[in-house]
């Protein structure tokens, strides 16, 4: 993992320091909240429904046991005892004292962790696939270039006032797990034929109230030129990036104006400009990061158990309830590691009734030492809202199990139906029109229930409470947006939408439903579904091979 | 064609200057009427001006003005970049809605000289042009970044 | 009636105008009527109270304030999901018109 060097800790000591001068020239009324507001919005401070609201970086979504601790501490310290995971990798924190917002951040700083640009018109907080370092698929660990970008986005004097929010998300596997053409600039990590590393560069993806898939715009940047084709792309956005219409400002909007290829010939051209410039960091400092995403030294695999063996041996355990306890969390919810005798495990913040993405500080904590004990010191924050232990011995998971059972973390529902993506919604945020939290604990609900969880099997439910599409609904197999109707709360559904590397936009079924309305129209989806599947489709699968018709249908008639 | 006094600021409306030379105090133009005379040697950005019209004549040139009628509206950062890559050296002023916590951007940017809208407090910007001792990117100052530093021999 | 609400400036807390001061408690919120304009920009410049703004609401027949729009009553109370955390003296009944 990354560790801060007396270079990094300056930087964000000094951005503490800076932030407490301006909170009290605001509490001392020597600033008016105009003149605050952009000041706070660049250290992650929003003022919510409630509070105001601290949303916290977290780099590539990568954490180790230490920094999981300081992030329960400050949630009982300064807020209410919890923290909300979101899909950017980050956490927020719904209730946090003004007065306090700076001691939260210097505690921060001192576990290497800041809220520098988690808002703003700014480049934000870089998200990475959160099986970066573990996946079998990958070509390289992606998050050193992420590390790379971070640096150079940081307090980046040119880019601090673009037209609009500008977020970065690098992956290094032709799967894609983490919506990377769903962002501003989705990079992908790969190799040529000559064995070169290099990077592919999607730019203009993006949700909100008109969702777009980014478009490939450059098939191999060498590596060593990552830095200066960034600055090039976001040149050429912060020169023309629409500034007269805030619902037109993002960069999906100029790349659809301009058209991907006149956009990518003035990238080209800034590019090579800015090559004679020379904004390259200097080779060796990819080389010194890297040094700090090297694999950990994992045990032999004579030393741990393959999947047929834990079977064999937890099976007859009584206490692990290898049919619906133990068996079912291990088949859903581990993933495949690229050293034999480990898995990559994900714990579940999406328990049965829950409110997906939060946790609890002892469940913080709990997991936390799972990480020190398990897993190399290292834990992720997926963009589904769940947590990941990234590196496990298949034979240490029977313990792993028992201990995440105890703590409420061990609902084996990873990709499926229960595990939902929900923006906050009404329930904390000012921007929204209707709840977003209480569909999916009462969809979740229904579903296990009734057995359909696992009938189902994978189906990527997505639900935002406005148009800001936080919840990414545009991207869920089945989707659910919260619409105000005459001051009441409505829902419209979407379906087939996918952010995986077979990416799609969900379309709107038709006229918008009430609360109890929305939930019987997903299972009504989930009916057809059923009925149309032909042997291993998923939904999705179904989806595109029947249309929209047969769903309209049963839920219009 | 607009070439008024009023365009410009003038000398005694610049609050900060980092440059030895006399400031220049006549004419300044647009870009448009930059492009089309041969002897303007002053000449206003306003955000929506491609600052790359200007490279034929940075020879002439001894102060570019570039007019941030917005805090919030970023394109004069590259605007002033732009002309510092191209090798401009004369005086680039920042103008208009130019507030504290912009000015160590600006500089860091290639601005040498400052005219906010609403004079600024002495102390406070002396701390904002001050901050960050180190910085991560190159841009137009010649600073040496934080990965120079880590890797100089 | 018009009622006036607005966030704490230095916790954030939502709080209610009372015809004296800033109340926690959406039940103390009085009618400010015709003065809400005059109220809010002093009450702003004092650096009590973060954007207050004036908004419709009624009186029940329980005698409990109700905002009108949906967004107030949920700040009025808390996170529907989270009613451990409401405000602490929220009148019971007022999960029964929040939404
Ligand atoms: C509660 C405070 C929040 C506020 C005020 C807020 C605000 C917004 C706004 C205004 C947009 C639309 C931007 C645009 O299209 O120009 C947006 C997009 C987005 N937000 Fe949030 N958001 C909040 C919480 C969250 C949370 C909790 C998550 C993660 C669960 C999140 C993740 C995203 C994502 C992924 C997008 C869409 C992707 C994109 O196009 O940028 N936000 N948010
Ligand atoms: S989608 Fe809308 S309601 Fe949900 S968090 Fe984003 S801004 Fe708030």
């Amino acid at each position: 993992m990354y560790q801060y060097d007396s270079y990094d800790q300056a930087m964000v000591d000094a951005r503490v320091e800076e932030f407490r001068d301006q909170a009290r020239r605001r509490m001392e009324g020597r600033l008016t909240e105009d003149q605050f507001k952009p000041l706070r919005l660049m250290n992650g401070l929003y003022l919510q429904l409630h509070a105001y609201m601290l949303r916290v970086a977290i780099p590539y979504g990568t954490l180790n046991a230490r920094q999981m601790e300081a992030l329960a501490d400050i949630a009982e310290k300064y807020d209410r005892g919890y923290g909300h995971f979101t899909t950017r990798q980050n956490i927020q924190y719904n209730w946090i004292r003004l007065e306090d917002a700076a001691d939260a951040l210097a505690d921060l700083a001192r576990h290497e962790m800041h809220a520098i640009q988690t808002s703003g018109n700014c480049i934000r907080n870089i998200s990475a696939d959160h099986f970066a370092g573990a996946a079998v698929d990958e070509v390289t660990d992606p998050r050193p270039y992420a590390e790379l970008l971070r640096q150079w986005s940081s307090f980046h004097p040119e880019f601090t006032y673009l037209p609009r929010k500008f977020k970065f998300c690098v992956i290094a596997s032709a799967k894609d797990r983490a919506a990377m053409r769903l962002h501003d600039i989705g990079i992908r990590i790969v190799q040529n034929a000559a064995g070169e590393t290099g990077a592919q560069f999607y730019v203009g993806g993006g949700m909100g109230r008109t969702p777009m898939i980014a478009p490939l715009v450059r098939d191999f940047v060498p590596i060593d030129q990552l830095i200066t084709y960034a600055e090039a792309c976001l040149r050429v956005y912060n020169r023309y990036g629409r500034r007269d219409n805030k619902y037109k400002a993002r960069i999906k909007i100029l790349v659809h104006e301009l058209g991907a290829a006149e956009y990518t010939r003035q990238v080209e051209e800034e590019f090579a400009h800015l090559l004679s410039v020379g904004v390259e960091p200097p080779r060796e400092e990819l080389a010194r990061i890297a040094e700090y995403f090297a694999p950990p030294t994992f045990r032999h695999p004579s030393e741990s158990w393959d999947l047929e063996q834990l079977q064999s041996k937890a099976a007859g355990d009584p206490s692990l309830r290898w049919d619906d306890g133990f068996g079912l969390w291990v088949r859903r919810n581990t993933h495949p590691h690229r050293a034999p005798g480990y898995v990559s495990a994900v714990i579940s913040l999406k328990p049965v009734g829950g409110i997906p993405g939060d946790a609890t500080a002892d469940q913080m904590r709990i997991v936390a030492r799972l990480a020190r004990e398990y897993s190399f010191d290292e834990l992720r924050v997926m963009h589904t809202q769940n947590l990941l232990l990234p590196h496990v011995r298949i034979a240490d998971l029977p313990v792993i199990w028992a201990a995440l059972d105890a703590a409420g973390l061990a609902a084996p529902n990873m990709d499926t139906i229960e595990d939902i993506i929900a923006c906050p919604g009404l329930d904390y945020c000012s921007l929204a029109n209707a709840r977003s939290i209480p569909l999916a604990q009462r969809i979740s609900e229904r579903f296990a229930e009734s057995g359909r969880t696992e009938v189902v099997g994978e189906l990527k439910l997505k639900i935002s409470g406005c148009i800001n599409a936080c919840g990414h609904h545009h991207a869920g197999h089945i989707g659910i947006l919260g619409v105000d109707r005459k001051g009441t709360e409505n829902y419209q559904l979407s379906l087939g939408g996918s952010e995986a590397e077979d990416v799609s936009l969900a379309k709107i079924t038709g006229p918008g439903f009430d609360e109890d309305g929305v939930i019987a129209a997903v299972e009504t989806v989930t009916d057809v579904y059923l009925d149309a599947r032909t042997d291993g489709e998923r939904f999705i699968d179904t989806y595109r091979r029947i249309g929209m018709e047969p769903f309209k249908e049963a839920l219009y008639g | 064609m607009v070439e008024s006094r009023d365009l410009g600021t003038s000398p005694d409306e610049v609050q900060f200057r980092f440059r030895d030379d006399e400031p220049v105090d006549h004419g300044t133009v647009t870009v448009d009427s930059c492009c089309d005379q041969t002897n303007a040697t002053a000449v206003r950005i306003e955000p929506g001006d491609d600052a790359r019209l200007l490279l034929p004549f940075l020879d002439r040139l001894a102060l570019v003005e570039v007019n941030f009628p917005s805090f919030t509206d970023g394109r004069g950062y590259s605007a002033a970049r732009i002309l510092r890559e191209a090798g401009y050296t004369g005086e680039l002023r920042a103008v208009g809605d130019v507030l504290i916590d912009q000015l160590s951007h600006m500089l860091r940017c290639g601005f040498d000289s400052f005219a906010p809208d609403k004079r600024l407090d002495e102390g406070d910007a002396a701390r904002a042009f001050a901050t960050w001792d180190n910085v991560y990117q190159r841009a137009a100052d010649t600073r040496r970044t934080i990965a120079d530093k880590r890797h100089e021999a | 009636m018009k009622i006036l609400t607005g966030n704490d400036l230095r916790s954030g807390a939502v709080v209610w105008w009372n015809g004296s001061g800033w109340s926690l408690f959406v039940d103390d919120a009085v009618d400010a009527g015709d003065d809400s304009e005059e109220i809010l920009a002093r009450e702003e410049a004092a650096r009590r109270v973060n954007v207050p703004y004036a908004i419709d609401a009624s009186i029940d027949a329980g005698g409990h304030v109700r905002p009108a729009h949906i967004k107030d009553r949920v700040r009025a109370l808390g996170p529907t999901v989270r009613r451990d955390l409401a405000v602490p003296t929220a009148d019971k009944t007022g999960w029964d018109w929040v939404i």
